[in-house]
């Protein structure tokens, strides 16, 4: 098992040997209403780097981040087998308690979807839930994440507002600031620019170039542009399947796999 | 002391993590049983009507059924009165009404020009705003007078000099009556019907329509050959759901009926339904007389249940086509 | 050929006309409903409406019936706004594709068009006939009771608009949330809810609006009192119960009484579901 793990899925050749594997998925399937959406998916996704998954709509990659924190779980009828191993232990495990699964790997979606709640609420609320802090204290820590997510300076004298009047860009920083705010070690980004202008979408690429410092990303997308751009490792999957997963600069230049040059050259989609 | 924190701190979190689950399990506990009072609140009207008509329905239910006696006096407790009167206000009430509403629906869906649909469909839809004392207010002070003046005269020489259906229209201009009744009915239901129209004639996509106006259908051939076929079982839906109303509505007809226990064929004379009986006498009513009163509730219960319970499955047809 | 081309012609606008005339019909009887409605109520409207009770008759005024009928609908918002709320809740939250959450949508929308009067037979059983016996007699009839029958009259539309509103709010909203470990119910209360807020009330003041104008509930629940009662164990009087007494009556002046009363529930009612329209159209343009 630890053979055939190795053999197709540890980010393939060069690279570092220094680097850490953080999340170690092995022989993962999923099943959707009985529909096998995942296919025996083995993959290392090594710590503090930016690892992009791309391929075309419906191959399973969104499905396939979902997994990682299991948001999957809150729908009826969808089924997760194999093993996620975060730090040594399985995050699909029963036993791996929600509370410390989400406070270790955020999540930011598709569209930003702030709270119905104040700009400071957003980020204060989900620390709130996990920890008992004094008011500066909580201050520091929402001033400390809108820092990270680049947004301070722009909503600093607004805390006390509507997260909702914000623009679409800022909403995407924000709902990053209220993920990074709970402090945790694997950040799980789905589409996160799909909605937003190029401008916006720029600002957050360079952000994520900033986060992979202190987080393990996974990045789902399906612009192969920006997976070139900021992801140090892609993986590529079709219909369900893992077919390449490696260094992000031999993936789009010398791929090993047909399909995923087929993919990237645009000849199918 | 170092070496310790990770230890405490992951058992806080797996302590609260226990927490949340339970807290979790609590609330939609809590969210369960109050989905479960509506289900109680109409097993609990169906049970409790029953049990408070238990002295007439169990003791000769059939009698009870099937005769058309009413007698305080004597207690001798027959619901047929109230039964007919019940049934034939609501069947007027459907036969004008349907026809009107599917009228207004045609209208406001294919005929109406953009900025009068959303005013002229607000209008119709605050008819059913009213309540329906207001309803029979305006019915004994303003409409009684003007049927017994302007309609029932004409009626009554007219229709009612026919052979045969003379019977229907005939007798004195009391106002008063079935017939009444069944008008102020019909004009409480429109909205609700209407409304159910339109709204299924818009399900109908533009495309079926438009291809019928493209090979030269005229408005209503595209009403009546597409859109009507399309929308059947939530059209008969709406209508059932109209009926519902039409047999279980108490305050727009109790003042305008007569309330008389007398079944006769001419809709211009007075007569009673289950629910103006209930309002007019209940609170006099002792011992089996309100026992009766109670058992007809019962009656209308399961009637009304049966009505609306036809319309939703109706009505469901449409919706689950449309989802899928 | 052209023959058939007329014929068509004309039964379509003879449909035409008659949809149209379809439509005036429905207008008239609402403008002659209300106007009849307003001119009787303006004219018989004066301020001892508000400061007498009815137990002067036709010197008297219909205070009482408006103090109870404030004191019924709020208990009987106060009931069932919660319940409602929180079932219509469970349906969108925990039970959208369920058999027991499609059954128990299934049967409110059967509640939401039953008979008022057999919820009032209802309420009459087991809530009156009980507290008489409990009471010895002390408590019968009672403005308690009539909120519970009001209540029951406004549950079905706060658990159906709140049910379609918490589904209109995003999934991935709920997504967002639990991302962040927060539990079910804290999402569902603080989030969720938050979001739904404007529709839910809209649900509640819909609700306010059809049990306002109810009376046959009322009729053996609450009875009706010629005095001021505010006690809600007390008989309490109502604004449509006292408007139902008044038109039984063959006293002239009690029917312009009673004209003054339906104003004045009209208007409140009309205001009501105006108001919702309006809160709900906003709501729907802030969906898109």
């Amino acid at each position: 098992m630890t053979n055939l793990a190795a053999a197709a899925q540890t980010p393939s050749d060069t690279a570092s040997v220094n680097e850490r594997t953080k999340i170690k998925v092995r022989d993962l399937d999923f099943y959707y209403n009985g529909f096998h959406a995942l296919k025996g998916i083995n993959m290392d996704i090594p710590e503090k780097k930016v690892t992009a998954i791309i391929g075309p709509s419906g191959c399973g990659k969104s499905t396939l981040l979902r997994i990682f924190n299991r948001i999957y779980a809150m729908y009826p009828k969808l089924e997760a087998q194999g093993e996620v191993v975060l730090d040594g232990e399985n995050v699909l495990d029963k036993s791996y308690s929600m509370n410390r699964l989400r406070s270790k790997v955020g999540m930011v979606f598709q569209k930003p979807v702030p709270f119905p709640m104040t700009i400071f609420e957003n980020v204060a609320y989900g620390i709130r839930h996990h920890e008992k802090l004094k008011r500066k204290a909580m201050e520091a820590r929402v001033e400390e994440a809108l820092r990270g997510a680049a947004l301070w300076d722009e909503v600093k004298d607004k805390l006390g507002q509507s997260a909702l009047g914000l623009s679409g860009g800022q909403q995407q920083r924000l709902c990053i600031a209220r993920g990074i705010a709970l402090k945790p070690e694997v950040l799980l980004l789905d589409e996160p620019t799909s909605a937003l202008d190029p401008i916006a979408t720029g600002r957050i690429e360079q952000l994520v170039e900033e986060l992979k410092k202190e987080y393990t990303i996974v990045m789902v997308t399906h612009n192969m542009q920006q997976a070139a751009r900021v992801s140090d490792y892609t993986a590529f999957m079709y219909l369900g399947e893992l077919v390449e997963f490696g260094v992000t600069e031999k993936i789009f230049t010398k791929p090993d796999k047909k399909q995923t040059e087929d993919y990237i050259t645009g000849r199918f989609g | 002391m170092q070496a310790n924190r990770p230890e405490t701190a992951a058992r806080d979190i797996e302590h609260r993590s226990r927490k949340d689950a339970r807290h979790d399990r609590i609330f939609r506990g809590i969210l369960r049983f109050c989905a479960l009072l509506v289900l109680a609140a109409l097993l609990g009207a169906a049970l409790s009507t029953l049990w408070g008509g238990r002295e007439v329905l169990f003791k000769d239910g059939f009698h009870f059924l099937t005769s058309d006696a009413w007698n305080p006096v004597t207690d001798n407790y027959g619901a047929l009165a109230p039964i007919y009167g019940t049934l034939v206000t609501s069947i007027i009430a459907i036969v004008l009404a349907v026809p009107v509403s599917f009228g207004i629906a045609l209208f406001l869906t294919e005929l109406a020009p953009g900025w009068l649909r959303g005013p002229v469909a607000t209008a119709i839809e605050l008819l059913a705003a009213i309540p329906s004392i207001i309803y029979g207010m305006w019915g004994l002070f303003i409409f009684v007078p003007f049927m017994a003046d302007h309609v029932e005269p004409h009626l009554a020489d007219t229709l009612g000099k026919i052979p045969f259906i003379g019977a229907v229209f005939d007798g004195p201009p009391l106002g008063l009556g079935i017939l009444t009744a069944g008008i102020v009915l019909a004009v409480m239901i429109l909205p609700f019907i209407s409304s159910v129209m339109r709204e299924v004639f818009q399900t109908v996509p533009s495309r079926l329509k438009e291809s019928a106006y493209a090979l030269g259908s005229t408005t209503w051939e595209v009403v009546w050959d597409i859109v009507l076929p399309y929308t059947r079982s939530a059209v008969i839906g709406g209508i059932f759901l109209g009926l519902g109303r039409a047999l279980g509505e108490t305050m727009a007809v109790t003042f305008v009926l007569g309330n008389s226990y007398n079944i006769t064929a001419s809709l211009l004379m007075p007569g009673t339904s289950i629910s103006s009986s209930i309002a007019n006498e209940f609170n006099e009513a002792v011992g089996l007389h309100r026992s009766a009163l109670i058992a007809l509730g019962f009656l209308l219960f399961v009637v009304t249940f049966i009505v609306l319970l036809i319309a939703r499955l109706m009505l469901r047809q449409l919706a689950k086509r449309e989802g899928k | 050929m052209s023959a058939i081309y007329t014929r068509r012609h004309i039964k379509n606008i003879a449909a035409k006309v008659l949809a149209t005339a379809a439509i005036i019909i429905g207008l008239v009887f609402l403008v002659w409903i209300l106007w009849i409605t307003l001119v009787n109520g303006i004219s018989a409207f004066n301020w001892r409406l508000f400061t007498k009770i009815t137990a002067y008759g036709p010197d008297g005024g219909l205070s009482n019936a408006i103090v109870g009928s404030l004191i019924m609908d709020l208990i009987a918002i106060a009931i069932c706004a919660p319940i409602g709320v929180l079932a219509g809740t469970y349906l969108a939250e925990c039970a959208s594709s369920s058999k027991f959450g499609a059954t128990v949508r299934f049967l409110n929308d059967i509640l939401l068009s039953a008979p008022s009067i057999v919820l009032g037979l209802f309420v009459y059983v087991i809530v009156v006939i009980p507290s008489t016996s409990l009471s010895g007699g002390a408590v019968s009839f009672s403005g308690f009771a009539g909120s519970v029958a009001l209540a029951l009259i406004g549950l079905p539309v706060i658990v159906r608009t709140t049910d379609e509103m918490m589904q209109l709010v995003p999934t991935t909203l709920r997504e967002a949330a639990l991302s962040l470990g927060i539990p079910q119910w804290k999402m569902t209360l603080q989030v969720l809810m938050r979001a739904a807020m404007s529709g839910i009330i809209t649900g509640i003041l819909l609700a306010l609006a059809r049990l306002a104008g109810e009376t046959a509930p009322l009729l053996f629940t609450a009875f009706g009192n010629n005095y001021m009662s505010v006690h809600p164990l007390d008989k309490m009087a109502s604004l449509p119960v006292a408007i139902y007494q008044y038109t039984n009556d063959p006293n002239p002046t009690l029917h312009a009484i009673a004209w003054a009363g339906a104003l004045l529930i009209t208007l409140f009612v009309l205001a009501l579901s105006l108001l919702t329209r309006l809160l709900f159209s906003r709501k729907k343009v802030s969906y898109d």
